[in-house]
């Protein structure tokens, strides 16, 4: 039931290699350009945050571990171009491209600056919300989108079928497991929800340590 | 793949290559064979991406080197009019000189110094920020998570690489490292001793998985010492690592 990217608690990856406050922002030029390309790209509006999360989710596991950060990035974008008809295969691979019916959604360079400190809210109006504060609940087990087989969730396998407490709650938000699928946002409320460190790893480094999600209400259900 | 073999999009643009394609050789053949491009001259051989199946997924068609890849798909986007440049150089100069970790900082030594500030922080926080004007993609739902004695915050995304861009800026490598999003959640007193952070037992770790929209701010314990200092000299002993809770904030020495 799992994808390639759902790595919390995974063993074997080595040490954290911290590097300095002061490393460049960008280490390559190319980093840059492939994040302004993906920016740029994603204000033509053909897809929306949860689908672009998903498409490099849909890489394969042999690239997605094999490509570097920002490469995964371009191969996303590159994916979802032809994925949404926005460019062709053979324009990919270099082929005299074709006049496009999207160039009244080119970003503007004096459109940047307001775009980006807009940003783009997730929360929406919605249900009530079902669990309160300091309610206990468990999480879906397995983790999985139950509208579409393969699909886009955000409950990380480690977190599946684990009792924990509610104890923050955002409103309603969208829910990436229909966004992602072109299934309308479908909010629903948003919880944040602490697990004991003991209960998710079956031992904790120190007693009292915990770990929390920020799950949707649909991957709970309430524990009497 | 019949397009894959025209001459004239990025390898054009990378190569230099300038042939009269996108005729076809008149057998039939691709315009590479009838001599106009050598393949020699291509420098690629069998890395060709045109060599690829057409169930092969559309990235594996452009340019194996990454800088190549980027630039074949710039170069695209700007020829079919969907991207200018310009524009991408705006975004980058946001990211590189406008929006980074300077933000956090003001944030946090302002609520070291303004008690209501403080309160208003860990109540609202997106409301709370927006009053020092810090708002804006990847930070539209801001969630404060202070420091005590008692519990110390770090923050994660194991599922990709969520992070309150208006307040930190672009994550660093560390942060999106399989490494650090792998173990942050299982171990983090053993990923913070990578930092060279050790916590008292007694001091309970909180590790909070960025699995939404919500974005951490984590508000380190202002150091002993430091009661003359400021809210400038304040923010000037705040790491970004600080902030997402793989270091504590040191006294001035």
């Amino acid at each position: 039931m799992s994808r390639v990217h759902d790595m919390g608690g995974r063993f074997g990856d080595g040490p954290v290699v911290p590097g300095s406050e002061d490393d460049p922002i960008f280490a390559q030029e190319w980093h840059a350009q492939a994040l302004a390309l993906t920016l740029a790209a994603g204000a033509l509006g053909q897809w929306n945050l949860d689908v672009s999360r998903h498409a490099r989710e849909c890489l394969s596991p042999g690239d997605y571990m094999a490509f570097s950060y920002y490469e995964k990035w371009l191969a996303g974008l590159a994916d979802l171009l032809v994925m949404r008809g926005v460019v062709t295969r053979a324009e990919l691979a270099g082929a005299i491209p074709a006049a496009s019916t999207l160039t009244d959604r080119r970003l503007k360079p004096e459109a940047v600056a307001g775009v980006l400190a807009r940003g783009g809210p997730a929360s929406r109006d919605g249900a009530a919300p079902r669990f309160a504060k300091g309610d206990r609940v468990r999480t879906r087990h397995p983790t999985r989108n139950v509208m579409v087989d393969g699909g886009h969730t955000r409950l990380p396998g480690y977190a599946a079928g684990l009792v924990g407490t509610v104890e923050l709650l955002h409103g309603c938000h969208v829910f990436p497991d229909a966004n992602a699928h072109d299934q309308g946002e479908q909010p629903e409320p948003l919880y944040t929800v602490v697990f004991d460190a003991a209960e998710a790893w079956g031992r904790a480094e120190a007693p009292g340590d915990t770990v929390s999600c920020d799950l949707w209400e649909s991957y709970l259900e309430p524990v009497a | 793949m019949q397009g894959a073999k025209l001459f004239g999009g990025w390898r054009e643009a990378l190569f230099g290559l300038r042939p009269k394609a996108p005729t076809r050789h008149p057998l039939g053949r691709e315009a590479r064979l009838s001599g106009i491009v050598s393949g020699a001259s291509e420098g690629h051989g069998a890395a060709m991406p045109h060599d690829h199946a057409d169930d092969a997924p559309p990235h594996s068609l452009l340019p194996p080197e990454p800088a190549l890849r980027v630039k074949a798909l710039e170069t695209l986007l700007t020829r079919k009019g969907l991207v200018d440049p310009a524009a991408l150089d705006e975004i980058i100069e946001t990211y590189a000189h406008k929006v980074g970790p300077r933000n956090g900082a003001a944030v946090v030594a302002r609520a070291w110094v303004d008690a209501d500030f403080r309160a208003r922080l860990l109540a609202d926080a997106t409301a709370a920020v927006a009053e020092m004007g810090f708002a804006g993609r990847q930070g539209e739902h801001m969630v404060a998570v202070e420091n005590t004695p008692e519990q110390h915050n770090m923050v994660v995304c194991t599922l990709c690489s969520c992070y309150p861009w208006p307040l930190l800026g672009i994550p660093p490598g560390w942060y999106k490292s399989d490494a650090y999003r792998a173990r942050a959640v299982r171990e983090p007193r053993a990923v913070l001793a990578e930092f060279g952070v050790t916590l008292p037992d007694a001091t309970r770790v909180r590790v909070w998985d960025s699995t939404a929209e919500v974005r951490y701010l984590v508000l380190p314990m202002r150091p002993e010492g430091t009661g003359s200092m400021d809210e400038a000299a304040l923010a000037a002993l705040v790491s970004r690592d600080a902030m997402i809770g793989t270091a504590l904030v040191a006294a001035p020495t």
